[in-house]
């Protein structure tokens, strides 16, 4: 039995291994589905905490992957040097951090604004606290488009470019890696890059979930009045989701602009913060396999639906383009599994209790 | 103060729209306790169905005054609305009454998107130009300037609120929602049918929603498929400003955020220095309702803590 589990678990790493370098003969586009596919899987489980663990209710999540990204931007690109004489004269080759000092900042700068949008919505519970989440989204969003005047800090709407590929321990990602005649493209290693980031994120989000804290998140998402009577500190648990699951959506932030080497506010508007939370819910809430099966589906799909999609273009003239067929799948996909499996595609098998019985 | 008349008078409009369709969400809420994130999405559908409605019109009988084919567009597109909210609550939200929390929030959100790539198709995506049908020259009171259609806003909103005030304190229907919202097995045991008063609730909603979207869009004069977004979700605001489920407190939390918004974008270049410009707007209805919320997690008018998710 155990045997064939580790088998299991061999086979599945190796098919992850393999997937990049098998995609890539297709072309380096489909490679590139994949890669946001792992980012939303980041910003899924990141959610999750939020959502499926403590049951609060977060709209605007994808502030805090806005927060990660500006921060990668900012620090990696000729913006601020270019803007500000005093930065050009401290960094005479333009900025270009390493990061190992952009990601642990940008985490952090992402966790303190969940912490912030945490503190005032402490009282608040179920769709109080959604509206309130979804405004602050929009806040930080209004923020970035408006904010390249008087100071020019995020560009507006015209957003950042240039930014620097990332690069772990000396290799660039950004440029195809050759050993010897086999060639492995820069979309393959982010490949890499973010499967490991998942693989890292599943691990500690578990471990959370099976921790103290995690059953502690439960047991206020159950029943928040109970919880606070068993004599859990209510407020400093639901500060903790927050900062957490911040904390993750900015490093997934982070990548983000490295992988795409520009971003501007368009990226982060509710759509997405609400595309997050639809995959969290559709996959299983709170549970792992769920929200990523939910994360994979959401993502992948449509943007494979996007190449099939073309012959149907010309068939009803014009009008189904692939991104207006993408929008309509996704929403068909939405209504109908939830009427479908109300509880998600994949829910946990234990509703509300993380003890097992060993 | 001729500028903050003005303001205030750009605020009562707007804001008055925020009213009509922050009802819509409340009475939902009220009864069925969902967001039906669909809602701003009837108000686009409304505005467009209009707009088709007058292109008609205005081919099939020139020379017909403006007002009366203004009223016919709005007619049809309450029944559209109707017809469409009628049947988003049957299919998407009717199955889930009973599911967890979260389900018939995702349909609903699923539900708007759907609309809008419908509209978008049906439509096309681009800007409309809606037809200016009442007089076009603005009335002059003492500095302070308004156009008929503002004034038209300001009548019908005061109208369709005296109404709806009536049919939900003194019929029989309001009775039986009101009911419902405070307990629906006790309402149900008393006779009441809880599937017909839900329906009532969205085919109200609708219709208030119907009636928003075309006067927004003759405000703004344009329509298009993706309008119904920040209406809605600044009448959403409203609702959750005012208390959720309360239905006085949707209108004053309504025209509220309509003032906020218009003193606010108004000074907010003056008080500044020009540091802050008025593409911030957007920005104060969410800040307030932060502030409001924090100080009263409940609404400015909410009686029930909201405890439970």
């Amino acid at each position: 039995m155990k045997n064939n589990k580790t088998l299991q678990f061999l086979l599945i790493g190796v098919a992850l291994l393999a997937l990049p370098l098998v995609l890539q003969i297709f072309g380096n586009a489909w490679v590139r589905i994949a890669d946001m596919a792992l980012l939303y899987i980041l910003l899924a489980i990141g959610l999750n905490i939020v959502v499926g663990y403590a049951g609060l209710l977060d709209l605007g999540y994808v502030a805090f992957f806005a927060v990660g990204a500006y921060m990668y931007g900012l620090l990696s690109s000729p913006h601020l040097v270019n803007t500000f004489a005093w930065i050009a004269a401290s960094f005479p080759e333009g900025m270009h951090m390493p990061i190992w000092l952009i990601v642990p900042v940008g985490a952090a700068l992402a966790g303190i604004f969940g912490m912030l949008l945490g503190a005032p919505t402490l009282k608040l519970r179920g769709d109080y606290l959604a509206i309130v989440t979804l405004g602050f989204g929009e806040i930080i969003r209004v923020f970035m488009n408006n904010l390249d005047h008087p100071v020019n800090i995020t560009n507006g709407p015209k957003g950042l470019d240039q930014i620097d590929p990332i690069s772990v321990f000396g290799l660039n990602l950004g440029k195809k890696l050759m050993i010897g005649d086999f060639e492995i493209a820069s979309v393959s290693l982010y490949y890499y890059l973010f499967l490991s980031l998942v693989l890292v994120t599943i691990l500690i989000s578990h471990r959370l979930e099976v921790s103290r804290i995690g059953r502690a998140w439960m047991a206020i998402r159950e029943d928040e009045i109970a919880a606070k009577a068993m004599g859990l500190n209510t407020r400093n648990l639901k500060l903790l989701a927050f900062g957490m699951g911040a904390t993750f959506g900015g490093v997934s932030g982070a990548m983000f602009a490295g992988f795409q080497g520009f971003i501007s506010p368009e990226s982060f508007s509710l759509m997405e913060s609400v595309m997050i939370v639809a995959m969290v819910v559709l996959g299983g809430l709170g549970y792992l396999p769920g929200v990523i099966l939910g994360a994979i589906l959401l993502s992948a799909l449509p943007e494979v639906l996007r190449y099939v999609a073309g012959p149907l273009q010309e068939m009803t003239g014009g009008r189904l383009d692939a991104s207006i067929m993408r929008q309509l799948l996704v929403a068909l996909a939405m209504i109908v599994i939830m009427l479908m499996r109300p509880r998600g595609l994949w829910p946990s098998p234990e509703h509300g209790q993380s003890l097992k019985t060993k | 103060m001729d500028v903050f008349l003005q303001q205030v008078i750009n605020g009562l409009v707007m804001g008055s729209m925020y009213a009509l369709v922050a009802l819509g969400y409340t009475m939902v809420y009220g009864i069925i306790n969902l967001i039906n994130f669909a809602h701003g999405e009837v108000l686009m559908v409304g505005a467009l169905t209009s707009w088709s409605a007058i292109g008609m019109m205005q081919g099939a009988m020139p020379g017909a005054p403006g007002w009366v084919i203004l009223i016919l567009a709005t007619l049809i597109a309450c029944v559209v609305a109707v017809v469409l909210n009628f049947s988003i609550e049957k299919i998407a939200y009717r199955p889930l009454r009973n599911s967890p929390k979260l389900a018939p929030l995702i349909t609903a959100i699923g539900m708007s998107i759907l609309l809008q790539t419908l509209a978008m198709i049906i439509w096309k995506p681009n800007y409309k130009a809606y037809p200016t049908l009442l007089s076009s020259t603005p009335i002059n009171m003492g500095g302070v300037v308004i156009t008929p259609t503002q004034i038209m806003i300001l009548g019908v909103t005061a109208v369709s609120l005296a109404v709806l005030m009536w049919l939900v304190n003194y019929t029989r229907l309001g009775r039986a929602m009101r009911a419902t919202s405070e307990n629906p097995r006790v309402a149900a045991l008393m006779g009441v049918k809880p599937d017909m008063v839900i329906s009532a609730t969205f085919v109200i909603g609708a219709i208030l929603a119907a009636i928003a979207g075309v006067m927004y869009a003759s405000n703004y004069g344009t329509a298009q498929h993706a309008m119904g977004f920040l209406p809605g979700l600044k009448a959403f605001t409203a609702a959750v400003f005012g208390g959720i489920g309360n239905l006085s407190g949707a209108v004053i939390g309504g025209i509220l955020l309509g003032l906020i918004e218009a003193i606010g974008s108004g000074y907010i270049g003056y008080v500044t220095g020009g540091v802050l410009g008025s593409h911030y707007t957007d920005i104060f209805a969410f800040i307030v309702l932060i502030i409001v919320l924090t100080l009263r997690p409940s609404g400015l008018m909410g009686e029930r803590v909201a405890d439970r998710a």
